[in-house]
């Protein structure tokens, strides 16, 4: 409960983690908000349901609030004057002001009276676009911190982010981003390619730190490698070096 | 979103976009095209005729049927390991029925090009800005070009709005040169550039359109003018595919002996990943392609076989640190000399 997770993925596509947290927490029964940015519903929905996940099903029930990006900023710019009392999440493209997403993740994880969900769950794919479309990372790092207050703080929820980032990157926003959001993080997913290229049996490398030293000053982080390989209904991890193509 | 990085002289990817468009034509999809470089009107014109004979595809299938048959009866003395291996296809099979063929020295004849819709964007013909663009805060080269793709999508029912429509289509987009200074946008001349999110964000908004409609889009870019790696890491997240090209000409890989058969190199950056965990990827990464009059291929690059009779280390050495490492298939084309 209370928890920050970062996704993080350097050289490969660490999405296979979010579509994981995604069917995780809604399987367990938490009210799940999801910020999805980069692709459109049928594509989560698609995974999840490989996944055993009705998504359709659980926006019906009202235990996840989607938010489809791609189409909400056709509606900013193509659709007819919005109306006053809401405002368009995504008004970032055009005024670079990341107020009104923040109010929209507040209300939709707000405490409901009509079923009593599990924690609630803050999902972001991913954080890095927030810089593509106009926003600064001071900015960006200040919503992620009120987000935090509001979700892991005052309603004891989770909340878990991806992001790009890369060894040799020039992109110095998100690298100042990404830096950040390590340091205050409870748990970090990072997802790297493979040091020595591209390998068709082991897909990547995933490292687990648990940043102990966070909530207690003498604790070390905890760091565990495993590699991994992904498959259409599922991902299989294993220790370094022990492949199934190797065995 | 097919994003494809330019050569130098942009000579391939143009020849790439006309096969996008060339395509659309022979199957009947409606385009649309957008330039800021050349009227669209010329584009089409320029675009190659296909190849609908089938004696055409009756040689192909000859040619390849007489290699397979001459590498089958020489069975491997000294190499025989390699044996059992699997025969490395370098080409495609000409057996496979997707897509059709072209002639790059004939054009497209006029009534196959009036046989589809088409519609098209130049940028110096397009009328000032609508009063809606405030709230874009983006270059108005590019919102006008969104203006225009969101306009013909819902006009034409491509975002299946209209479900009187019967029969549906798909829109093929093809942009050329985006992020030139032609378009208005100072991305490729200056770094740091005004307004450096522009690009970035007509990539998403096209996204959006795209996933919201039936329609398929390849952009080409100039991205060894681009001096702002940043934006070329974001670019790529945000598309689907990244293709660039590399061409060999005016570069020292020209003259190179490794390189002879070939015209320039394929870079796969990204592939999609769309509606599944995985991703198709295939076995090797070094792509090269190579040019001729009726066929534009794309290969796996390998090491012609090495037929000299003087074998000289050092210049081996350089051909090996130019070239990337190539699969374990070498081996099967047979080579006659021994070489320790």
């Amino acid at each position: 409960q209370g928890k920050f997770t970062l996704l993080r993925d350097t050289r490969t596509d660490g999405s296979f983690l979010v579509h994981h947290f995604l069917s995780f927490y809604l399987r367990a029964g938490c009210k799940v908000c999801f910020v999805a940015l980069l692709q459109s519903f049928s594509h989560y929905s698609i995974v999840a349901q490989k996944l055993g996940v009705n998504l359709a099903a659980a926006r019906e029930q009202g235990q996840l609030v989607f938010l489809e990006g791609l189409k909400s900023c056709l509606d900013l710019l193509f659709g007819e004057e919005e109306q006053p009392g809401q405002p368009n999440p995504l008004q970032f493209l055009s005024s670079a002001e990341l107020r009104a997403l923040f109010e929209f993740v507040r209300a939709s994880l707000a405490p409901c009276a009509q079923r009593d969900w599990k924690g609630p769950v803050l999902l972001l794919d991913d954080l890095s676009l927030l810089l593509s479309l106009g926003a600064a990372p001071v900015p960006v790092l200040d919503f992620i911190h009120y987000c935090r207050v509001s979700v892991c703080c005052q309603l004891q929820g989770n909340v878990v982010v991806l992001v790009h980032s890369s060894e040799d990157s020039e992109d110095e926003e998100n690298e100042l981003l990404v830096n950040s959001l390590c340091h205050h993080s409870d748990l970090i997913l990072w997802a790297e390619g493979l040091a020595t290229g591209f390998c068709k049996d082991v897909h990547g490398q995933i490292k687990i730190i648990k940043r102990l030293s966070l909530r207690q000053a003498a604790e070390q982080d905890q760091v565990q490698i495993y590699q991994y390989k992904i498959q259409d209904r599922n991902v299989t991890f294993f220790a370094r070096g022990l492949s199934a193509a190797v065995l | 979103l097919v994003f494809t990085e330019e050569d130098k002289f942009g000579l391939y990817s143009n020849l790439l976009f006309k096969y996008f468009l060339a395509e659309g034509i022979v199957c009947g999809h409606d385009l649309f095209v957008a330039s800021a470089k050349e009227h669209p009107d010329n584009i089409l014109k320029e675009l190659p005729a296909p190849l609908l004979d089938d004696t055409y595809r009756k040689e192909l299938g000859d040619e390849a049927a007489v290699v397979n048959s001459e590498d089958c009866q020489d069975s491997m003395k000294i190499a025989w390991r390699y044996q059992n291996l699997p025969k490395m296809e370098t080409s495609p099979t000409t057996y496979t029925k997707f897509g059709h063929y072209y002639d790059l020295s004939k054009k497209m004849p006029a009534e196959l090009c009036q046989s589809v819709k088409w519609h098209s964007f130049y940028l110096h013909e397009e009328l000032s800005s609508e009063p809606k663009m405030k709230a874009w805060n983006m270059n108005s080269g590019y919102a006008r070009l969104l203006q225009s793709i969101q306009r013909i999508i819902s006009q034409e029912g491509f975002d299946g709005s209209d479900p009187q429509k019967k029969q549906r289509n798909v829109l093929r987009i093809g942009i050329q040169s985006l992020g030139s200074v032609l378009w208005g946008d100072d991305v490729c001349c200056s770094d740091p550039p005004a307004d450096p999110h522009s690009l970035t964000k007509f990539l998403y908004v096209l996204r959006g359109l795209l996933r919201k409609s039936l329609s398929a889009c390849i952009l080409t870019v100039p991205s060894h003018l681009i001096q702002n790696k940043a934006i070329m890491e974001r670019v790529t997240n945000l598309s689907d595919m990244v293709v660039g090209l590399e061409s060999f000409i005016g570069s020292e890989r020209e003259t190179n002996p490794l390189y002879k058969d070939y015209h320039g190199l394929v870079h796969v950056h990204q592939i999609p990943r769309l509606n599944s965990l995985i991703c198709d990827v295939s076995d090797t990464k070094d792509l090269a392609f190579r040019l001729k009059r009726k066929l534009f291929t794309i290969e796996r690059l390998h090491l012609p076989p090495d037929l000299s009779d003087t074998v000289s280390r050092a210049s081996k050495q350089d051909l090996a640190g130019s070239a990337k490492p190539l699969s374990s298939g070498c081996g099967a084309t047979g080579t006659q000399h021994l070489d320790f």
